[in-house]
């Protein structure tokens, strides 16, 4: 079993994305275990800044060789930044999906959404399974 | 499930259900694996491939009605790529035929997912020949790769001189023995690099692994799995029963023609494949690159810049060894050019792409698949 980083302030999906909150910003990016499972990314599809998203709706794609993948967004809100770097270089996901790979920066409409999310303890669990 | 399941799991493979068999797709990267059978070795347990046996004196005339190539063309030792037709003029399956004695004993090579397909068809449509499903008693282990020839003349150089087996042509098999038991060296593969398929008893495969990772370690064999084998035959642009070819699918429009001998005999289902290519293919199946961002996957549509429909993709990857991103397609014949600009429907989204030459690789050391 591989030994995936799983940093315990981050909230998760069954989806396997992660979402890093910071007052009503939302980071999200995949996990390193969605990462390692799609194997080398080859294609991203993010919204446009000022997008709205809704938490457990489709927000983009992740390509790999592999598979396509639909990104679920872990909250409602709007996109206020996207990260250019994965678009150009989506390798960036596989090689730090945790940091440097992350995917879009969402203003959220409510922290009470955050209430349904996993943390680090149960999604440790999930992927352990 | 192949015999080799537990070496597959104790060397780390991602193990998948693949046509009932529980199969190792993935080593150490699907990419890093395919550019490793490219520049070194692989080895590749395909034991789920089925072996049907033929045999008697009505086997020739009975494999001349069951294929579209001329049987009768093959002597000892040879080994040739063909079709089983169906009586709409589809294919039942692709296969190779090996010749162990001209006109009494030939040994059919079939796709896992259709072995008891096939067998059920060649059984109903036999002409008077002793027709035997081997596929239990049959392992496989493809080595392919620069150094394929000398990792299995080395493993095999016991019971048969190490030249012998080096002199073994393309598209020629024989018989040699591995801890005494009797196995068959076939110059044949998936991947566009030289190497062999080696056919062995069931009960010998987990032995010959072993063997062959033990005398190429200096070769740096390595494991490959069946993700890295899709890659590579689709860099080749070898057909793939199921996506290239189907129980529909015109032989002469897959770009198959070079193995339907239409004036050299009858065989199952002639006059509707003549039939076609009398009235003009409507359709080609062409290797296409893309342009703009993503994979064509298949059953996507292929459409012109204006969003008319023109086609189906049928395989795309990502090249390991090119690095570009690659397809096939069937495409309306008007349209089945090089340096066509085409476009694929990704989900909603109309990707540029261009028709190219295949193979997609260009390689000195190439094989034709068979003749």
């Amino acid at each position: 079993m591989a030994n995936y980083n799983i940093p315990e302030d981050n909230y998760y999906t069954k989806d396997h994305e992660w979402a890093q909150v910071d007052e009503n910003m939302c980071t999200v990016g995949i996990t390193e275990y969605a990462q390692d499972s799609l194997g080398e990314v080859v294609y991203v599809e993010l919204p446009e800044t000022g997008q709205k998203v809704t938490q457990g709706e489709p927000f983009g794609v992740v390509e790999s060789v592999k598979a396509v993948s639909d990104l679920v967004s872990p909250v409602s809100g709007t996109v206020i930044e996207v990260n250019e770097g994965v678009l150009d270089e989506p390798g960036v996901i596989n090689d730090d999906a945790m940091n440097e790979g992350w995917l879009v920066r969402i203003e959220m409409d409510s922290e009470k959404e955050l209430a349904i999310l996993m943390r680090a303890p149960d999604y440790r669990k999930l992927v352990n399974k | 499930m192949t015999p080799l399941k537990s070496e597959h799991e104790a060397l780390g493979a991602k193990m998948v259900d693949f046509a009932g068999w529980f199969m190792p797709v993935e080593y150490f990267g699907m990419r890093a694996e395919n550019l490793h059978v490219r520049s070194k070795v692989g080895l590749f347990d395909v034991s789920h491939m089925g072996e049907v046996r033929v045999r008697g004196a009505k086997s020739l005339e009975t494999l001349q009605w069951l294929t579209t190539n001329d049987v009768s063309k093959l002597v000892n030792g040879a080994a040739q790529y063909s079709l089983l037709p169906n009586e709409q003029g589809g294919v039942v399956d692709d296969i190779i035929i090996y010749c162990i004695e001209q006109g009494r004993d030939y040994l059919v090579c079939v796709n896992a997912s259709n072995a008891d397909k096939d067998f059920a068809w060649m059984t109903a449509n036999n002409r008077g020949a002793e027709i035997v499903n081997e596929s239990a008693h049959w392992g496989q282990i493809a080595v392919q790769g620069p150094s394929g020839v000398e990792l299995v003349a080395r493993v095999f150089s016991d019971s048969k001189n190490k030249n012998a087996i080096k002199e073994i042509a393309s598209f020629h098999f024989a018989p040699a023995e591995f801890q005494g038991a009797l196995c068959y060296l076939a110059r044949t593969g998936y991947t566009g690099e030289d190497g062999f398929e080696i056919f062995v008893p069931a009960d010998k495969v987990v032995a010959l692994w072993r063997a062959l990772l033990e005398k190429g370690a200096d070769l740096e064999a390595k494991p490959i799995g069946l993700g890295a084998r899709d890659t590579l035959r689709t860099e080749m642009k070898y057909s793939l029963y199921g996506n290239e070819i189907d129980d529909t699918t015109n032989p002469f429009e897959a770009g198959l023609g070079w193995v339907v001998k239409l004036d050299a005999k009858d065989f199952i289902g002639k006059a509707k494949i003549a039939a076609v290519k009398a009235q003009g293919l409507k359709h080609k199946l062409v290797g296409f690159r893309m342009i703009d961002k993503g994979i064509a996957r298949h059953h996507y549509r292929v459409v012109t810049i204006d969003n008319r429909e023109i086609g189906k993709v049928t395989s795309g990857t990502v090249s390991p060894t090119s690095g570009e991103t690659i397809g096939i397609a069937y495409i309306a014949a008007d349209f089945a050019k090089v340096g066509q600009e085409i476009a694929i429907d990704i989900r909603g989204r109309a990707a540029k792409a261009v028709i190219v030459e295949t193979p997609f690789i260009k390689k000195d050391s190439l094989k034709k698949k068979g003749s």
